[in-house]
C-alpha cells in the first residue's frame, strides 16, 4: 500500500475463514452483545445503589421459592431448547416438534409463575412506587419478562415451520439462532434470580 | 431469507413493492437519504429561530413571529435531537452505509435485506413519533437534547408531559432501528466480501462504517437501560433518578454519555470514511498510512468507551474521577491526531484537483482541526469547569460534527451522485455552495467561541439581560447573519441537485477515475449489482503506480503476470 507499489501482483489470499459462519450466526451474537449492555448496565446500577441503599429489608418480601421454582423451569427449558435442535440435526421431527412445544410450554409455567408473583406482591402493597428495590425488581424482572414472551413467540413461530414441514436446513439453522437467544434469556435469570431474590 | 429470493421477489413485484416497501439497499439508501434531507429542514429551520431570539432577542422572527423561553427550550431541544438522530446518523450510516458497503464489498445487497428494510421503517416510525410529539397537550420535550435529569423527570419542571415520553419512543424507535442496521452492516462486510477482498484491503469507508456500527452496538444498551428508567420514573411512579425518594440524577449523566460520546464518534467514522474515499480519488496517490488509520479507528473505537465523563466535570459528580478521564479523553486525541497527519500526508505532493467533491472534504478536514484542537480545553478538567457551561462548547461541537456531517456528507454527495442517479451534477453550482457554506460555517461559530470564552452561558433564552453580557452581544448578532447566510447557501445545492438529476449530463460507469468496485458497475448499478460476481486482486487505492496504463487501477483488475500466476 505504498506510492511505488509494483504493477505486478500475484493472486492473493481467498477470504478469511469467517466467511464460514452463517450470517444469522454472527447477527444474533452482536445483537446479544448489544443486549448483555442493556442488562448489564441495569444489574450494574442495582449493585452500586445496593452499596447505599437498605435493600435487604424490601428483598425479604420477595417469594424465594418461587423464583427458585422458576430458574428450574427456565433452566429445563434451555434443556428442551438444545434437546429440539439436537432432534432437528438427526432430522426427528416427532422430537422437534415435541421438544420446540416442551420449551414453549415451559416459558408460559415461567411467566405464570412470575404473574401469581406480582399479583401477590402488589396486593402485598408492594407497587414499583414502593421503593428503589422494587423499582429494580419490577422494571428488571418486566423487562427479563418481555424478552421470555418475544422467546416464545419466536419458538411458536418454529413450531408452526416444525408441524408444516419446512426444509431440514431452514429448521436447523433458525433453531440453533432461536437457541442462542433462548439461553441468552436464560443466563439473565441466572443474574438476576441471585440479585434479587437472595439479597 | 436469502439475496437471491430477496431478489426474486423485488422483480415480480410492482411499484409499491419496489420503490416504497423495497429490499433492495439502493432504493433503501435513498428513503434514508430522503427521511435526512426532511428532517434536516426542520432542524435547520430551528437553528434560524434560536440564532434569530439570540440576536435580536424576543423580536418577531420574519416567517415565524416571536418565540417564548418555552418554545425556545423545545426548539433547542429538537434541534438537537433531530440534527444528532434523525439527520446525522440517517445520511452517513443509513444513507452512506446502505448504498456503498455491498458495492464496495462486491455483494448484490446487505445480508438480511428484509431486516435493512425494517430498520428503515422503524426509524421512519421513530420521525413521526418525534413530529406528532409536537402535538400532544402541554408541548413537546424542552429538556434538552439529552434530556437531562431532574428537567425529563418530573413534569412539573418543564410543564411539558406526553411530549418527554413520545421523546423517549422517538428516540428508543431510532436505536432499535440503527441496532437492525448496525447488525447488517456488520455482517455484510464480514461475511459478503468478494473473493479476494481481505479485510485489509476494503476501503476505508467500509472500515469506517462497521467500526462505527460496532460502537454503536456496545455503547447504547446502558441509555436503552437509563431510557427505560427514565419512562418508568415518568409514568409507574418510580424514583431511579429522583433524589428526594433514594434516587441518583447524576446517574442519568453516566448513562446519556456512556452512549452519547461513543456516539460522536458513529457519526465522525464515516464522515472520515467519506473524506478519506474522496481524497486519493482527487489526489491521484494512495492514502497515506492505510494500515495505521485501521489500527488507529480500532483504537479511538475502543477509547470512546472509556471518556464519557469529561462531560460531566461541572455535574458533580465524584472530583476524584476528573483526573482519570482527563487523561482518556487526552489519549483518544492521539488515534484521531493520526487519523488527521494521515489525511494532510495523503495530500502531499499530490495531483490535487479541486473538484467539488474535494473542496467538500477539505473544508472538512480544515475544520475538523479545529474542533479536534478545541477539544484538548474541553477534555482537561481544569479548563472545562470554566468553559464548560458555555459557548465554547456549542462552537466545539459545531466544528467536530458539522466537519463530518455536512462537509463530510456534502463531500460524498458531489463525489457519488453520478453513482447513484446517473447523472454529473453541476460543478460551477457545487463550489458556489461549498464557498458560501465554508465562510458562513466559520463565521457562525468563531464569534461563538469568543463569547464562550467570554463567559457567555449556554441554554439561556435571552441573554442581553445580563448586564456582563452585553459587550459579547454583537458577535452573537455576527453569528446569526452568518447562520442565515448559511441556510441560504444550501439553495444552490437543491437546485444543483434537482436540476442535474434530470438534465445533468450522463455520467459514465467510473467518471472520476477511482479504483473501488462501485465504479466498476453501470451508474445506476443494474439490479442485481454485480453479475458476475467480482473477484479482487489489489488494494483500493492503487494510484499513479509506476509503470501502469493508466493512473489509476480498478480492484478487480488483473494484470498479465496476475493472469499468469491464476492460469487464465
Amino acid at each position: 500500500m505504498s506510492a511505488t507499489a509494483d504493477v505486478t501482483r500475484t493472486i492473493l489470499p481467498e477470504n478469511d475463514s469467517i466467511h464460514e459462519i452463517a450470517p444469522g450466526k454472527i447477527a444474533i451474537w452482536w445483537f446479544l452483545a448489544s443486549e448483555i449492555m442493556v442488562f448489564g448496565a441495569l444489574m450494574g446500577v442495582f449493585v452500586l445503589f445496593s452499596f447505599s441503599h437498605d435493600f435487604a429489608a424490601d428483598g425479604a418480601h420477595v417469594k424465594w421459592r418461587l423464583g427458585a421454582f422458576n430458574t428450574l423451569v427456565l433452566v429445563t427449558s434451555s434443556l428442551t431448547m438444545i434437546m429440539a435442535l439436537a432432534s432437528a440435526r438427526k432430522h426427528n421431527l416427532t422430537q422437534t416438534r415435541m421438544f420446540l412445544l416442551a420449551t414453549v410450554l415451559l416459558g408460559f409455567v415461567f411467566l405464570g409463575v412470575k404473574g401469581f408473583e406480582y399479583t401477590t406482591e402488589i396486593r402485598e402493597g408492594f407497587t414499583p412506587a414502593t421503593g428503589m428495590f422494587w423499582s429494580f425488581y419490577f422494571g428488571m424482572t418486566g423487562l427479563h419478562g418481555l424478552h421470555v414472551i418475544g422467546g416464545i413467540v419466536v419458538n411458536l413461530v418454529l413450531l408452526v415451520a416444525a408441524l408444516s414441514r419446512k426444509p431440514w436446513d431452514f429448521l436447523e439453522r433458525r433453531i440453533e439462532f432461536a437457541g442462542l437467544y433462548w439461553h441468552f434469556v436464560d443466563v439473565v435469570w441466572i443474574f438476576l434470580f441471585p440479585l434479587l431474590y437472595l439479597t | 431469507m436469502n439475496v437471491k429470493s430477496a431478489e426474486h421477489d423485488e422483480h415480480a413485484a410492482g411499484f409499491v413493492r419496489r420503490y416504497i416497501f423495497s429490499v433492495d439497499h439502493k432504493v433503501i439508501a435513498k428513503q434514508y437519504m430522503a427521511l435526512s434531507a426532511v428532517m434536516a429542514l426542520i432542524g435547520g429551520g430551528s437553528s434560524y429561530l434560536i440564532r434569530w431570539q439570540l440576536a435580536w432577542p424576543e423580536t418577531s422572527i420574519p416567517g415565524w413571529g416571536p418565540i417564548g423561553p418555552d418554545n425556545y427550550n423545545a426548539l433547542i431541544t429538537l434541534h438537537g435531537t433531530v440534527m444528532v438522530f434523525f439527520v446525522a446518523m440517517p445520511f452517513l450510516l443509513g444513507g452512506f452505509g446502505n448504498y456503498l458497503i455491498p458495492l464496495m464489498v462486491g455483494a448484490d445487497d446487505m445480508a438480511f435485506p428484509r431486516l435493512n428494510a425494517m430498520s428503515f421503517w422503524t426509524l421512519f416510525a421513530a420521525s413521526a413519533v418525534l413530529i406528532a410529539s409536537f402535538f400532544v397537550p402541554n408541548g413537546p420535550a424542552a429538556a434538552g437534547w439529552t434530556s437531562y435529569v431532574p428537567l425529563s423527570d418530573k413534569a412539573v419542571y418543564t410543564g411539558v408531559t406526553w411530549g418527554q415520553n413520545l421523546w423517549i419512543l422517538a428516540v428508543a424507535l431510532e436505536f432499535a432501528s440503527f441496532l437492525m442496521g448496525g447488525v447488517n452492516f456488520l455482517v455484510t462486510g464480514l461475511n459478503l466480501r468478494a473473493r479476494g477482498l481481505t479485510l485489509m484491503r476494503l476501503p476505508m469507508l467500509v472500515w469506517m462504517e462497521m467500526t462505527a456500527a460496532v460502537v454503536f452496538l456496545l455503547s447504547v444498551g446502558p441509555l436503552v437501560a437509563g431510557a427505560i428508567m427514565l419512562l418508568l420514573d415518568r409514568v409507574a411512579g418510580t424514583s431511579f433518578f429522583q433524589p428526594d425518594r433514594g434516587g441518583d440524577p447524576i446517574l442519568w449523566e453516566h448513562l446519556f454519555w456512556f452512549f452519547g460520546h461513543p456516539e460522536v464518534y458513529v457519526v465522525a467514522l464515516p464522515g472520515f470514511g467519506i473524506i478519506l474515499e474522496v481524497i486519493p480519488v482527487f489526489t491521484r496517490k494512495p492514502i497515506f498510512g492505510y494500515s495505521m488509520i485501521v489500527y488507529s479507528t480500532l483504537a479511538a473505537g475502543l477509547l470512546s468507551f472509556i471518556v464519557w465523563a469529561h462531560h460531566m466535570f461541572v455535574s458533580g459528580m465524584d472530583p476524584r474521577l476528573a483526573s482519570p478521564f482527563s487523561i482518556t479523553t487526552i489519549m483518544i486525541s492521539v488515534p484521531f491526531a493520526i487519523i488527521v497527519f494521515a489525511m494532510i500526508a495523503s495530500l502531499w505532493k499530490g495531483a490535487i484537483n479541486l473538484a467539488s467533491p474535494m473542496l467538500f472534504a477539505l473544508g472538512g478536514l480544515a475544520t475538523f482541526i479545529i474542533g479536534g484542537v478545541t477539544g484538548i480545553f474541553l477534555g482537561s478538567a481544569a479548563s472545562d469547569i470554566y468553559m464548560h457551561g458555555t459557548y465554547f462548547v456549542v462552537a466545539h461541537f459545531h466544528y467536530t460534527l458539522f466537519p463530518v456531517l455536512f462537509f463530510g456528507g456534502f463531500a460524498g454527495m458531489y463525489f457519488w451522485f453520478p453513482k447513484m442517479f446517473g447523472r454529473m451534477m453541476n460543478e460551477a453550482l457545487g463550489k458556489i455552495h461549498f464557498w458560501v457554506s465554508f465562510i458562513a460555517f466559520n463565521g457562525v461559530f468563531i464569534p461563538l467561541f469568543l463569547v464562550g470564552i467570554g463567559g457567555s452561558p449556554r441554554r439561556i433564552y435571552e441573554l442581553s439581560s445580563y448586564e456582563m453580557l452585553k459587550p459579547l452581544q454583537p458577535f452573537h448578532v455576527i453569528a446569526t447573519v452568518f447562520a442565515i447566510i448559511l441556510l441560504l447557501g444550501q439553495i444552490p445545492f437543491i437546485v444543483n441537485f434537482f436540476y442535474s438529476m434530470v438534465r445533468g449530463p450522463v455520467a459514465e460507469k467510473n467518471p472520476w477515475h477511482a479504483n473501488t468496485l462501485e465504479w466498476t458497475v453501470s451508474s445506476p448499478p443494474k439490479h442485481p449489482n454485480f453479475s458476475p460476481p467480482p473477484r479482487v486482486y489489489r488494494d483500493p487505492y492503487e494510484y499513479s503506480v509506476p509503470g501502469a496504463a493508466h493512473d489509476w487501477i480498478a480492484q478487480n483488475e488483473l494484470d498479465q503476470q496476475g493472469a499468469q500466476a491464476a492460469g487464465r
